[in-house]
């Protein structure tokens, strides 16, 4: 939709133009689809981002790069399917970036679920700064991060360790293609299996234990299913993981 | 900004943040439609540099060199795109809304993936079958026939192009656009209002508050009959009964501005206490939502916040049940539910040379409407002239007056022409939707399985005002209770004011909701007694020569059973269930069934008057009232006549729902556009056969034709599931679904098979999932994105049968069959998961962390 309250679109071509006040545009692709109260946005577009950059640890996807290139990728089994667990069509899909999906922070976000089950850094910009956050860190509640104004998501670093590592997920909705009820990956590490748990729960959690789960407080409750079904559906997909990753 | 659309350039430069739908649109591009501004319904598809995007949620601003290509610069009516001629054959749509929108998609589909494929477009309409046969090139109809035969819609080639132009698909110099302020409050009243600040923002042209509106009481709800619905609502009212009601009204040279300017009106509101639940609403002592109206208005009590209520008794329930072999009770209770027509509601208003008032609107109802705004406004009917074009969905949401009067109230105030477009959240938080209930019932039999006893208790919320509050609770204990021959009846309904949204006419309209609770109340007793659910309907519905009794069998009245086809659906759906159809491993296989009984005809008089004219080139030209919304009465209408007159349909043409057009037609609800304005039409057409053949073919030959909807016979409906049912999920899998309907002469099959499985579909996300979730009267579910109507990947193939039947009052033995298939479906498939769970579900809709928590708690 139009957004009314723009004045502005910038175009971003330089660090500097990192300002606190306007708003980050990836895709547009949720942007446009609300009323947002901004008057600038700041077209990340316009840096060119390389989307894939392998290095000898690291895939690192940029912040711009879609969530149809990310899916067609070969370096995880969980890259197309958790792409396909966005609500919205494949049409979006080749829009929408996955920084931008992570940045949205709402819990069904599946750029989310898939950067903390492959154990994913983010690298943060802002103009005069860069910082790193684990994944798992970001997404501080219901599209809340730890973003400061004038921040952005640079790109998503996932160690090439954790991709060799075998994984798996589970996720379900309230209707066959729906918006994630809740989502669970599971991976094994040299250590025992980690779990990442995101859709049913506010913020991501990291558990590495089926008992963990009994510390998580923030069962989601919003149309897209009652919080005692994403616990009892996320604690039935945990054991299912655990026991075919062990 | 320069960038190409449809192979022609154009130079424009966009807003800042501006999408590239609207900037098509207001390039006069009226080939990408909105369905929902947000990404979600696929209705304003376009390929970008041959990439399929949703315009709306496309920047502008990134266009530069881009080249666009919509529905219209794939092809056109006379050479379309490969994709478009097999949406026509395929019979691929019906109100074709959001067709342009598929048949772009299909164009860049590369898999056969149809649900991954389709995910990001919504059709209300079809139930998506007709949609894969498109994409799979099955041919289904014709271009050529007569009435019987699968002909194609006239307006077949258009829809699937993009060209046939809808409610806002048209282009008016000097347009202002209209913005409503909504109030924040579900009841207060309005201490003061100050429009200063937003009158003086540039480019606003007026801001219309309670001070300027007409006092004359009204309903949006409309009828034959205007006194059937309560006057208790004025263009703009100083007191508020709903979050979202209008508080003003902005209107302004932009839509943008209009905006803008509604943060500038400065109210002062007075809280009042509000209720939200009809149980409690309709205590002493709970917060009165009408308290200030008077007998003038026709609310039966508004001391307990009661628009109407019924009670009938017949012979001695309580006695009959204390005597019963086997008796079961329970309340059953269903959502508030969205249309969601793919098209919003929308008016467009201007004064035409002779300065008479001219609404362009989205409307199942043109002429009620023309003569409520007269009557709202006191000005004669022959200046004000209504009418729609091709109207992109209804299902009963558009029998309501919602735009036209506040568009009437600004053309008069400001002269210019004015737009008010409802926004798709306006859609879900303002516009009115099905009338959520609560039903007990208590049926009993005997030991030889007769029904002994049959008692419902209704409670209906209809919100904040009473449009369709009468109406629907009146038809809600009807059919469905007279469906059944029983000694001992008693019915209680309430119709009852909130200051929840209002609701008001959905597909039909009350009937599936009480049926939901009546046909699971059978299911259930049938079981108790150890009889098959089919065998139980047999021996207790009505058959030729019953008189149809809710509660009065000494009832004076229009309705019988002019024709009877209920059996042969009870045996052509039994027979077509197989029972090897099992779910996965783990899962709890059920079966379930459940019949529907509906009027051919609404009550109270529907009204049709038609014309058709012998022209110079030998072809025919029809007037008629009613209008086209994706029903396909016009395809009936053409076929009708063709048939009549011994010419083939491609020499009809056919106006429509224009109250210019011809004298005056009741509107396309009750499901009549066939049995009564094509009942006219044939009525006409044959007349004209009979002029013809006495006078020879003289051009200017014109015959009339009238129906006055009267008498009425009746349709049934038998549904039957088989599905599989995971309980540790709450996962549904429909394995198989099955309609029998009795609709008499077929006269359209692939049409009436679209009507069947559309009205499934709908039924099916009605029971599964979707709810319009409102808490303390704030609607949460605002978006598709959190409303799941059902998409491609939600839907099961339906397979539907026909009852060999003819009836005698509608046209070559026609019956209606619009609202009717919708009806059984919600109880059939509660009855079904009930045999796999071995509990009830008795909520809907039932999703799975309800059904989950059913199994959960039986153990």
């Amino acid at each position: 939709m139009d957004l009314i309250s723009v004045e502005q679109v910038r175009i971003a071509r330089d660090r500097a133009d990192l300002v606190p006040g306007a708003r980050p545009l990836g895709g547009g692709t949720w942007l446009y689809s609300e009323p947002q109260p901004d008057a600038v946005l700041l077209d990340l577009l316009g840096f060119g981002w390389e989307p894939v950059v392998r290095t000898a640890t690291h895939l690192s996807i940029a912040a711009t790069c879609t969530i149809a290139t990310l899916r067609e990728l070969p370096d995880s089994p969980l890259f197309r399917p958790l792409a396909d667990a966005l609500l919205a069509s494949w049409k979006v899909q080749r829009r929408a970036t996955v920084g931008g999906n992570i940045a949205l922070a709402l819990p069904a976000g599946p750029m989310t679920a898939l950067a903390v089950g492959l154990d994913a850094a983010l690298t943060l910009w802002s103009a005069d700064a860069t910082r790193e956050i684990p994944a798992a860190e970001f997404v501080t509640g219901v599209v809340s991060t730890v973003l400061r104004p004038g921040e952005v998501v640079r790109s998503i670093e996932f160690p090439l360790d954790a991709l060799a590592q075998p994984a798996a997920f589970r996720r379900i909705s309230l209707a066959p293609l729906g918006r994630t009820g809740t989502l669970v990956t599971g991976r094994r590490t040299p250590d025992g299996v980690v779990l990442g748990v995101t859709g049913g729960t506010e913020r991501p959690h990291v558990v590495t234990s089926l008992e963990q789960l009994d510390a998580v407080d923030d069962w989601y409750d919003d149309p897209h299913g009652s919080p005692d079904w994403r616990e009892a559906m996320t604690r039935r997909f945990a054991a299912e993981l655990v026991a075919e990753l062990s | 900004m320069r960038f190409e659309v449809d192979g022609a350039p154009l130079e424009v430069e966009p807003r800042p943040g501006q999408v590239l739908r609207t900037l098509l649109r207001e390039q006069g591009i009226h080939s990408v439609k909105k369905g929902c501004d947000a990404g979600d319904c696929g209705a304003c598809t376009v390929l970008l540099d041959g990439d399929p995007v949703h315009s709306c949620i496309t920047p502008a601003h990134r266009l530069e060199g881009a080249t666009v290509t919509t529905a219209a610069g794939l092809g056109t009516p006379e050479q379309p795109h490969p994709v478009q001629r097999a949406f026509v054959d395929a019979g691929g749509y019906q109100c074709g809304f959001c067709t342009a929108g598929f048949v772009v998609t299909a164009t860049a589909i590369e898999g056969d993936d149809l649900p991954r494929e389709l995910k990001g477009n919504l059709c209300r309409c079809t139930g998506y079958r007709s949609i894969g046969d498109a994409i799979h090139g099955v041919r289904n109809t014709s271009a050529q026939g007569l009435a019987g035969d699968s002909v194609a819609p006239p307006a077949a080639m258009r829809v699937v192009t993009g060209t046939e132009p809808y409610t806002l698909d048209a282009t008016t110099t000097g347009l202002a656009h209209l913005k409503v302020l909504g109030s924040p409050h579900a009841h207060a009243r309005i201490r003061s209002i100050s429009t200063e600040r937003a009158l003086a923002l540039d480019g606003v042209l007026a801001v219309l508050t309670h001070h300027d509106a007409p006092s004359t009481l009204f309903s949006t709800g409309r009828h034959q009959d205007r006194t059937d619905d309560p006057d208790d609502t004025r263009v703009l009212d100083e007191v508020l009964r709903f979050r979202g009601q209008r508080v003003a009204a902005v209107i302004a040279e932009t839509v943008a501005i209009a905006e803008r300017a509604l943060q500038l009106i400065d109210v002062e509101y007075e809280v009042l206490p509000a209720v939200f639940d009809p149980a409690v609403a309709r205590e002493p002592g709970a917060p009165l939502v009408h308290g200030d109206k008077g007998p003038a208005s026709r609310i039966l009590d508004p001391a307990r916040n009661t628009v109407a209520e019924f009670h009938g008794r017949m012979g001695d329930v309580d006695a009959a049940v204390a005597a019963s072999a086997a008796s079961v009770s329970g309340v059953w209770s269903t959502a508030r539910v969205a249309h969601a027509a793919l098209e919003t509601h929308a008016t467009r208003g201007w004064l035409d040379r002779d300065g008479r008032l001219v609404l362009r609107t989205s409307s199942q109802v043109p002429f009620l409407v023309r003569d409520e705004i007269a009557h709202i406004f006191e000005l004669d009917r022959d200046r004000v002239r209504v009418f729609t074009a091709r109207v992109g969905g209804g299902f009963g949401g558009k029998q309501e007056l919602l735009t036209e009067d506040i568009v009437t109230l600004a053309v008069l105030r400001t002269g210019r022409a004015v737009q008010y477009e409802f926004t798709r959240e306006d859609e879900f938080a303002i516009a009115p939707g099905r009338h959520p209930m609560r039903v007990g019932v208590t049926v009993a039999a005997d030991a030889d399985g007769r029904l002994t006893a049959l008692a419902v208790d209704q409670l209906m919320d209809t919100g904040a005002y009473g449009n369709h509050g009468v109406g629907v609770m009146f038809h809600s204990v009807h059919e469905s209770v007279a469906v059944y021959r029983c000694a001992n009846k008693r019915v209680d309904a309430q119709s009852v004011y909130t200051n929840n949204p209002p609701a008001g006419a959905f597909r039909g309209y009350g009937l599936g909701q009480v049926i939901f609770a009546i046909e699971s109340a059978m299911d259930e007793l049938a079981r108790k007694l150890g009889i098959d659910p089919f065998e139980f309907r047999r021996r207790n519905a009505v058959v030729p020569g019953d008189a149809l009794i809710v509660c009065d069998p000494d009832e004076e009245g229009d309705l019988a059973i002019a024709s009877y086809g209920l059996d042969q659906c009870l045996d052509l759906a039994e027979q077509a269930l197989d029972r090897s159809l099992t779910g996965p491993d783990g899962w709890r296989t059920g079966e379930g069934m459940a019949l529907s009984m509906i009027a051919t005809i609404a009550p109270r008089g529907h009204y049709a008057d038609v014309a058709i004219q012998l022209l110079d080139d030998g072809t025919y030209l029809a007037s008629v009232g009613t209008a086209e919304f994706g029903n396909g009465t016009t395809t009936v209408h053409a076929q009708l006549a063709a048939t009549a007159l011994g010419t083939t349909v491609d020499r009809i043409r056919i106006r429509q729902s224009d109250t210019d057009v011809t004298r005056y037609d009741t509107g396309a609800f009750g499901s009549a556009g066939v049995v009564v304005a094509g009942k006219a039409l044939h009525h006409a057409a044959l007349s004209l056969r009979r002029m013809i053949d006495e006078r020879g073919t003289i051009p200017g030959l014109r015959a009339e034709g009238h129906h006055d909807g009267t008498p009425r016979s009746v349709a049934f409906n038998v549904h039957a599931f088989r599905v599989a049912v995971q309980p540790e999920t709450g996962e549904v899998r429909i394995l198989q679904s099955i309609q029998a309907a009795d609709a008499g002469t077929v006269l359209n099959p692939e049409q009436l098979r679209g009507q069947v499985e559309g009205g499934t579909a709908q039924a099916i996300g009605s029971a599964l999932y979707e709810e319009v979730v409102v808490r303390d009267g704030e609607v949460l579910t605002r978006t598709f994105r959190n409303y799941r109507v059902p998409q491609f990947a939600d839907v099961p193939i339906t397979e539907v049968l026909f009852a060999q039947t003819h009836d005698d009052l509608g046209p070559l033995g026609a019956k209606s069959m619009s609202e009717a298939p919708y009806n059984p479906v919600a109880p059939a498939l509660a009855n079904a998961i009930r045999d796999a769970l071995g509990v009830r579900p008795t909520e809907l809709p039932m999703s799975r962390d309800r059904l989950w928590r059913l199994a959960r708690d039986a153990g």
